[in-house]
Order: structure tokens, then C-alpha cells, then sequence
């Protein structure tokens, strides 16, 4: 993981317009759809990008998540999934 | 599946479509993954037995649908079958030469709902790409790039790196930047078909690889977040194998020019494929059902190393068509993993690459072009001369 792919609590994560996410009932999943594949998600994955929407800052769906699923704290996983998502160019950051 | 030990559950459904509408292509690209012996299947699926392949993919759940073959544009109902696929959900993509489309053609199929149309390229420059290609194309091909950008779509484009291409990687890119890409797809060549006849012209040695590797990685650095750039180092040189397929039958299905459906576009020549065909079963009875699709499902039918590996379920093994060329045996690891004890073939190809480049040796065979002329000529020599050996 390069630097460049850190995401920090106050950056604005939205999903890269060449990715397509959703729900596809035949598969019970999420699938992102992109010109050279598919990827179907899973639940938490789903719940990460879903609100990637380029308005919440990544301190902002942590938050949220937190609020939905409230056994532990979620954010090491968040930001590790957030920067993988970045690093995969799935994700655009907006500071 | 007769195999003990592994409960066949009811498999993943099919996510990914691979329509390849026909072998006839205007290219003749050496590195093509088509089948050597495309000249003998000409009996083409109809209009009507795609949009019925259509339905029950996506009844069963594939989303994600490439339209390929060949060169899909050859088909004069493709417009037909993008509208059908739109109207039934899939995420439709065009992969094509360009060569064939014209403005009049791309605004039908912006109307007929296709979400992208990926370009390929041979190179960046109009005489190595014509000469590749074995056709004049690059002019054409530029031209179709910015129509594809004015009418709404991201620009896809597709460069298939090898020996003769891959030291233009900096000249391809900065194509790109110019054409103001969206999506780059610096493709590695598969050694599968025609690929894999030519490999000895086409496999890159590895100063090439680490030359181009520093060069991809500086462009996507430098426009992150403009352009993406899809870049991986050829199988060959790595010593894990690529989960080919994400696992066999399990989430890409094939459906070839003449409705035989394959668990990838290259598994026709592993011997004891019953190949069923579309036109005599359903797509549902293919996938769960086909003896072709449950082979290699699971882990039972592996072999050691892989049988006991714990990277087993994160790489299925590599490739069946890549052991089965390599190693004679579809059953055995993908030579490309280093565990396998017949790894060394892939190092003897990757040494036997570098002499030739270095023009210490030559290739066994001349570099043989993509056309139906010499794959009936190959066809030729399987019957009349079976001693004369093919690769497979």
C-alpha cells in the first residue's frame, strides 16, 4: 500500500464512475459491475460502498456503521477496507 | 459429480457471461486466444438462440455480459442483442477491434442501451500496430476512440503487451493521454490458441518486464484518479498461479460462436470435455448440471501439491487449460505455481525466450497469423499428417 492510498477521517470517499454498484436478486448480493469484470460483495463490503456517495466524510460512515452494527468498533476495518477499495481504483477520494 | 468426499452443493450461480458471437475477425492478430481449428465451426448460433442464452443467463444470475468473439461487430443483429440484453438487466460491454463500427453504428448501440465499448489496440503506432495486426486499422481505430468519447461512453481501451509491444509502453500511454482515456487495459498476453503456437515470438523476456514495469506504475501514479490503468505482470513470471477464472464453473460461463458453453474460452481442447452445446440444453442444466462444468469444481479432483496446499482454495490450482498444455495432464497443478515439480517448463520457456530475443536462437516455427486460411491449413495437417504434432 503506497501512501497515496491512506484515507484519513475528514476525506470524502466516492465511488469511481466507471463502477456500477447494485443489487442483483438472483445472487441475494451487491455486485460492482466495471468494463472488465464483476466483483459481488458481501454484507459489509455492500454497507462501506453503499455510502461512498461523495457527500459523508470517511469519520462520517464509520459513524453510521457504528450506529448499525453496534458490537464493536468498526473503523480499523473501514479504513482498512477504504484504502484497499482505493488502491483497487473502485473508490475516488475527495479531500 | 462422482468424485467421494466433496458434497456437491448447489453451485455458485453464473455472474459473468462471455458471449462470443463469432470466430470471424478482420484482424489477424497472432496473439489471439481463439482456437487454432476456428475455421471448422461455422455453424453459428441464430438471432434467436442468443436472446433465449441471454434469458436464462440472467434468470440464473450472470449480470456482467461481454459481447466477443472474433470481432462481435462481424454480426449484423448485434444491435438486436444489446437491446435485448439491456432490456433484461445485464451491464453490457462490446469488446471489439473497432474495425466495422462506424458513428452511425455507435450512436445504435448508445440507443440500444450498451454501457461501454473497449477499443483494442496492437500499438501506438500506426505502422507496428498495421503490421501486428496484419491489416491497415490504426487510423480507424483512432477515429472510433473519440467517437466512442463523443457519444457519452468512458473510453475503454485495450493494448495486448508482448515481445514486439511491450518496449512501447510509454508510446502506448501517452496515446492514451492524448485520446484523454478513461480506462486503460495494458493486457498481458494469455498463451492460450494462436497465443500459444506463436509463444516463442511473443513471450517478453524479463529485462522487458522490468523495463515496462516502472514505466506502467509512474502513469498510474501520475493520473490517478484521471485515468485507471489496468497493469499485471504475465502469469509466466510469477510463481504463484492466477486463480483462473475465479474457480472453475463458478462464476464465468463461455458461450462459443457455435453454442458450446465452456467454463472458460480456452477449455474446448482439454480432452474428455463432453462440450454440451446451447442448442440441446439449457443454460441451467449446463451449469449445475453439465459434467463439463462440476470437473473441477471443489478440491476433490486436485492432485498434490495442490491437494494439501493452503493456498488451495485461493488459487483452485492455477489454470486446467494452462496444466493441461504445460503438463500433459489437466488435473495437475498450473506449472506457473513453483511447488509444481513441473515448473521447470516455464522457466525453459521463459530462458528459450530470452535466447531468441537475444538472436542466440530462433524459434522453432514462424510466427503464424490469426486467419482462416491457416487455421485450415493446421486442421489440414491434423488429418492428413497426424505424425506432424500440434501444440494443443
Amino acid at each position: 500500500m503506497t501512501e497515496n492510498n491512506t484515507v484519513a477521517a475528514g476525506d470524502v470517499p466516492q465511488l469511481s464512475p466507471l463502477y456500477l454498484l447494485r443489487w442483483e436478486e438472483p445472487q441475494q448480493a451487491h455486485v460492482m459491475l466495471y468494463p472488465e469484470g464483476v466483483v459481488k460483495l458481501n454484507e459489509t463490503a455492500a454497507a462501506i460502498l453503499l455510502l461512498c456517495d461523495g457527500q459523508r466524510t470517511a469519520a462520517e460512515i464509520i459513524a453510521d456503521l457504528n450506529s448499525r452494527y453496534t458490537s464493536a468498533d468498526v473503523s480499523a476495518g473501514v479504513y482498512r477496507f477504504l484504502e484497499t477499495s482505493h488502491a483497487k481504483g473502485w473508490i475516488r477520494i475527495k479531500s | 459429480m462422482s468424485n467421494s468426499g466433496y458434497v456437491p452443493n448447489l453451485p455458485n450461480k453464473p455472474l459473468w457471461l462471455l458471449a462470443e458471437l463469432t470466430y470471424a475477425c478482420p484482424l489477424q492478430c497472432a496473439y489471439c486466444s481463439n482456437p487454432l481449428e476456428f475455421a471448422k465451426y461455422k455453424n453459428e448460433l441464430s438471432t434467436d438462440d442468443w436472446k433465449r442464452v441471454l434469458r436464462e443467463a440472467r434468470k440464473m444470475g450472470a449480470a456482467q455480459l461481454g459481447f466477443s468473439g472474433g470481432e462481435p461487430l462481424v454480426r449484423q443483429d448485434l444491435e438486436e442483442l444489446i437491446a435485448e440484453a439491456r432490456q433484461l438487466g445485464f451491464y453490457t460491454n462490446l469488446i471489439t477491434s473497432g474495425l466495422g463500427m462506424d458513428e452511425k453504428r455507435i450512436k445504435a448501440f448508445k440507443d440500444a442501451g450498451l454501457d461501454h465499448i473497449q477499443v483494442s489496440f496492437q500499438a501506438a503506432s500506426e505502422e507496428l500496430n498495421n503490421l501486428i495486426a496484419g491489416t491497415d486499422a490504426f487510423r480507424h481505430k483512432l477515429e472510433m476512440a473519440r467517437l466512442v468519447k463523443k457519444y457519452g461512453y468512458e473510453m475503454v481501451l485495450c493494448f495486448v503487451l508482448h515481445r514486439q509491444s511491450i518496449d512501447q509502453i510509454r508510446d502506448v500511454l501517452e496515446l492514451c493521454v492524448r485520446l484523454d482515456a478513461d480506462y486503460v487495459e495494458l493486457a498481458t498476453t494469455q498463451y492460450y490458441g494462436w497465443a500459444y503456437h506463436n509463444r516463442e515470438h511473443l513471450l517478453p523476456t524479463r529485462e522487458q518486464l522490468q523495463r515496462a514495469e516502472p514505466v506502467a506504475h509512474e502513469f498510474q501514479e501520475r493520473l490517478k484518479g484521471k485515468m485507471r490503468i489496468f497493469y499485471v505482470v504475465p502469469d509466466y513470471y510469477e510463481v504463484r498461479p492466477k486463480a483462473c477464472m475465479n474457480g472453475w464453473g463458478a462464476v464465468f460461463l463461455t458461450i462459443a460462436p457455435d453454442g458450446t458453453a465452456l467454463p472458460c474460452h480456452a477449455a474446448r481442447q482439454l480432452p474428455g470435455m463432453e462440450l454440451p452445446n446451447v442448442r440441446q440444453h439449457s443454460v441451467e442444466w449446463i451449469w449445475n448440471q453439465s459434467p463439463d462444468f462440476n470437473r473441477f469444481r471443489g478440491f476433490e479432483w486436485m492432485k498434490e501439491p495442490c491437494r494439501s496446499c493452503p493456498e488451495k482454495e485461493k488459487d483452485f490450482g492455477g489454470c486446467r487449460c494452462q496444466a493441461y498444455m504445460l503438463t500433459g495432464d489437466a488435473a495437475n497443478a498450473d506449472p506457473v505455481c513453483d511447488k509444481s515439480p513441473h515448473h521447470h517448463v516455464i522457466t525453459d520457456a521463459i530462458d528459450r525466450a530470452a535466447r531468441i530475443a537475444a538472436g542466440k536462437e530462433s524459434a522453432a516455427k514462424p510466427i503464424l497469423f490469426r486467419n482462416p486460411r491457416n487455421s485450415r491449413a493446421l486442421l489440414d495437417v491434423g488429418t492428413t499428417k497426424p505424425e506432424a504434432s500440434l501444440p494443443a
